[in-house]
């Protein structure tokens, strides 16, 4: 097992080494960069556990989707400078204190969550009982995500549901005058509508445009 | 000792892989340039070898010897590490592809997941060159093929699931062998089409080639390459484009297994099988640049999140409905 414990000490040495320098990182881009080298080493991790489907569901939701819109985000509003400003300038230091004490916050709940955490104790058996080697993990992550769970994944996906009509609703801005094109008013053009066939009398002319 | 001997085994077996990978990578950019060729009417490239079968050597020979330009108000790293990431995303990704039952360099229970994420990264090499070059047209090309390559990404995803409720497992091994009766390409017709053009979306190909389209963006993300940089670009994306269609030979057109089980297809063992299939969509793609005119840009967003995305969405609810009503539904 030197191999594994090789990998697995390779894979958590990138993963906190880039979440110190997502936030160490003077340039934004830079960050964002090391936040999605996190992202793949952890991804990396699930799948040394054996979790196989949660590592690849880390790399195509998080690295796939989310970071490549905040790098887009990033990129678009140049918001390099600004972090400069926050770190260099004197009257942005206030920032400081708040960011501590909401750190300190999580770190204090964090340390809560972990050290009351037990296993349930029919745990073992369970897994004894489903014979792990036959049942693959998406498997059993199925099994117990729609049976066991089933309404509280509902809920969670109702939730986000909502959570993104949301983000439509209020960013959604009506403009006025704006020229955009209508494909069933393309198609449903006629000849009628637009060419007429009219009969000119000479040195008389037509009249167009009534 | 023992793990030295594992390690040559594996880079043996990688490097039997890699090797005819790129090798194939530059006929088919051959292939791609003389089907569009002979669809104008005119010859291509038949100058370098027989048939011109040497030009696509020549073309990275020329390369290499190139010098190769960084710009000096670029950002470095990123700059050289944005073809680099493309390329080996790009091959990485034929690590799961199934030749056939047995010959896979990895067999894992998530093949075809993994094969979603890396082509779903593939977005960040476009992104770090664009964005690296600090330049206007790459920049605006590394946006624009940003948000492409999400949007199609989300429907690929959904036709994914839809094969997926067709055959209970991840693994390509058994995806390929669910279709032994039935190739998915029959019943799921209209997904496989679906596949093909958000295929070529994923790829930036005609008639989707925005990000580098040449008559307002220079050529995009790559404007600033030069020498084997942008090579590596290239290769790289010819390398997706043929994992896009052993994906969907994979996916729809069963992969390894040959048409019908009798005498003359059986002797043909199942790589040329799955080689002829990825060739002929291929073939597709090559033909499709040469007669499709480009989209414009809310065009394809339209067409990607107001039809592909519903109609995906759509076929999966009744593929879901029609297996359980007939309680077809692969339990295991």
């Amino acid at each position: 097992m030197i191999a594994h414990s090789i990998f697995f000490y390779t894979f958590s040495i990138i993963a906190i080494v880039s979440a110190i320098m997502v936030t160490a990182s003077k340039n934004t881009v830079h960050s964002v960069f090391f936040l999605i080298l996190d992202f793949i080493s952890i991804s990396c991790l699930f799948i040394m556990i054996g979790a196989e489907f949660l590592g690849m569901i880390m790399l195509i939701v998080y690295v796939g989707a989310v970071a490549v819109l905040f790098l887009f985000v990033v990129m678009m509003l140049n918001v390099a400078q600004q972090k400069n400003q926050w770190f260099s300038s004197e009257e942005n230091s206030k920032h400081i204190p708040v960011g501590l004490i909401i750190s300190t916050l999580i770190f204090v709940e964090l340390i809560i969550v972990v050290g009351g955490w037990k296993y349930k104790p029919d745990l073992f058996d369970i897994n004894n009982s489903l014979e792990l080697a036959k049942v693959s993990n998406t498997h059993s992550l199925g099994q117990v995500l729609y049976t066991d769970y089933i309404h509280v994944f509902q809920i969670s996906g109702m939730i986000l549901l909502v959570a993104m009509i949301g983000a439509i609703v209020l960013t959604f801005r009506k403009r006025v005058g704006v020229k955009t094109q209508s494909y069933i008013k393309q198609i449903s053009r006629e000849r009628s509508d637009g060419v007429s066939v009219l009969n000119v009398e000479s040195n008389k002319g037509v009249k167009i445009d009534d | 000792m023992e793990y030295l001997s594992i390690l040559f085994d594996q880079i043996y077996k990688i490097l039997f892989l890699l090797v005819p990978v790129l090798v194939s990578v530059a006929m088919v950019v051959w292939l791609d340039r003389r089907v569009w060729a002979f669809v104008q009417k005119r010859q291509g490239p038949n100058v370098v070898g027989p048939f011109g079968l040497l030009q696509t050597i020549a073309d990275a020979l020329k390369y290499i010897f190139k010098e190769i330009i960084i710009p000096s108000s670029s950002n470095k790293v990123i700059f050289i590490l944005a073809p680099i990431v493309t390329m080996t995303l790009a091959l990485i990704a034929w690590a799961v592809i199934p030749f056939s039952a047995t010959q896979v360099l990895a067999d894992i229970n998530v093949g075809i997941l993994y094969l979603f994420a890396v082509s779903s990264l593939g977005v960040y090499g476009i992104i770090m060159g664009g964005w690296a070059s600090n330049s206007k047209y790459p920049f605006l090309g590394a946006i624009r093929s940003a948000a492409q390559m999400v949007s199609y990404e989300v429907s690929i995803g959904v036709i994914i699931i839809n094969v997926l409720l067709c055959v209970g497992s991840l693994n390509l091994n058994d995806i390929v062998i669910a279709q032994q009766n039935l190739w998915f390409v029959i019943p799921l017709f209209p997904m496989f089409v679906i596949f093909f053009i958000s295929a070529l979306a994923e790829t930036n190909r005609p008639p989707f080639d925005l990000p580098e389209a040449e008559a307002e963006l220079v050529a995009g993300y790559q404007t600033e390459y030069s020498g084997m940089m942008y090579a590596m670009f290239w290769l790289g994306e010819y390398a997706n484009i043929l994992l896009m269609c052993a994906m969907g030979a994979i996916l729809f057109l069963g992969g390894w297994l040959s048409p019908l089980e009798i005498y003359p297809f059986t002797l043909i063992p199942g790589p040329v099988w799955l080689i002829l299939k990825i060739l002929l969509l291929f073939f597709l793609f090559a033909l499709i640049k040469a007669i499709v005119p480009r989209y414009r840009y809310d065009q394809l967003m339209k067409l990607g999140w107001k039809v592909f995305l519903p109609l995906s969405l759509i076929w999966v609810v009744l593929t879901a409905s029609y297996l359980f009503y007939f309680n077809l539904l692969p339990v295991n």
